[in-house]
């Protein structure tokens, strides 16, 4: 359950970035690998303690889940159907070489403009 | 209502990753390996440990560990009696160790001194995974006594691993341990890494993890610093 301090390091990470402190935050779109070893629901559930009381605490939390993509050797860049069996799903060779997947970021945060001061950031 | 929507693009744990990076910077200067091993409670992670020091410290190594645990120092005050250096970092209720807390309990050692670090994680499975500590080599421990499909159940840890050991192979046979299926286990989440069978009882395999955890890598195994195109 660590899903609870990366939902604070969510919520210090997207007050860093406003503007000004009392800019309200409309919402926050996060890309989460299938890799990364995170849950969303648990994510969610924990981002909800985690932005009381601060400028997030109405912002809706919309996570985009990214699939793990490896580099095989022979057929380049292919998607796996889960994290249990890495063999390139073309040809079965094993393939640990992993291009995608791990993704832990915030893509971007959506603000109430009318707070933001003109638009001037 | 006029919105307005801002790119951040960053890395959700960046400020961990960045004192990661750091601290890997750190060891390189000091030409210290460190490994960061990670497995569920009750692997046999501290018994393994404790022979790997004493092993390490008996050959002359330098080798040094921090242990993290929820509660207690118990660890500690087992694995010091191998003679090497111990440090305990207690989490409280955390289930994870940070790169922070590295930082802070690394405090006042000479890391030039030390040819190992062993950072001994708290035991779980998922929570770890997420988190940089600088190593340069992370260890991931399955024993006989678990199962052999774990590393289909949590792949991401053991996908992540650049050293895979099973530990508590002397009573293999008791519990009718299938050798052939967990390594396929393993390798069906991780194609490549070296796979070390060890019992610290009989000593099995603590020389040649010694050995593996010393050699010099390349391997960075940073979990988020590798991102996407």
């Amino acid at each position: 359950m660590h899903e609870l301090s990366v939902a604070h390091a969510v919520v210090s990470t997207v007050i860093g970035a406003l503007p000004s402190p009392d800019t309200r935050v409309l919402q926050v779109r996060l890309r989460i690998g299938e890799l990364s070893g995170l849950v969303p629901q648990a994510l969610e559930f924990a981002y909800d303690v985690a932005a009381q009381g601060t400028p997030l605490a109405d912002a809706a939390l919309v996570i985009e889940r990214s699939p793990i993509v490896v580099d095989c050797p022979t057929c380049g860049r292919q998607e796996l159907a889960s994290a249990r069996d890495f063999r390139c799903p073309a040809c079965s060779v094993p393939c640990g070489n992993v291009v995608g997947g791990k993704e832990l970021e915030i893509i971007d945060i959506t603000l109430d403009d009318v707070l933001v001061g003109g638009g001037v950031a | 209502m006029s919105t307005r929507i801002v790119d951040l693009r960053k890395g959700i744990l960046e400020k961990n990753d960045l004192l990661a990076q750091s601290l890997r910077a750190q060891f390189a200067r000091a030409d210290v390996r460190v490994s960061n091993w990670v497995s569920s409670p009750g692997s046999g992670k501290t018994a393994l440990l404790e022979s790997l020091l004493t092993a390490a410290i008996s050959r002359g190594t330098a080798a040094a560990a921090l242990v993290g645990d929820c509660a207690t120092d118990n660890d500690a005050r087992r694995l010091e009696r191998s003679g090497a250096p111990v440090r305990q970092i207690v989490t409280e209720s955390m289930c994870h160790l940070e790169a922070d807390m590295i930082a802070e309990y690394l405090d006042g050692w000479r890391l030039a001194d030390l040819d190992l670090l062993v950072i001994e994680n708290v035991g779980n499975l998922v929570c770890p995974t997420a988190y940089d500590l600088g190593e340069d080599t992370r260890v991931a421990l399955l024993s006989v006594t678990e199962g052999e499909d774990k590393p289909a159940k949590y792949p991401q840890l053991f996908h992540s691993a650049d050293v895979v050991v099973i530990t508590k192979t002397d009573i293999a046979t008791a519990v009718e341990w299938d050798r052939d299926a967990a390594l396929a286990a393993i390798r069906a989440v991780n194609p490549a890494a070296p796979i070390v069978e060890t019992s610290s009882r009989t000593g099995d395999g603590v020389l040649e993890l010694l050995d593996l955890l010393l050699t010099p890598s390349s391997i960075t195994s940073s979990p988020q610093l590798q991102e996407a195109p």
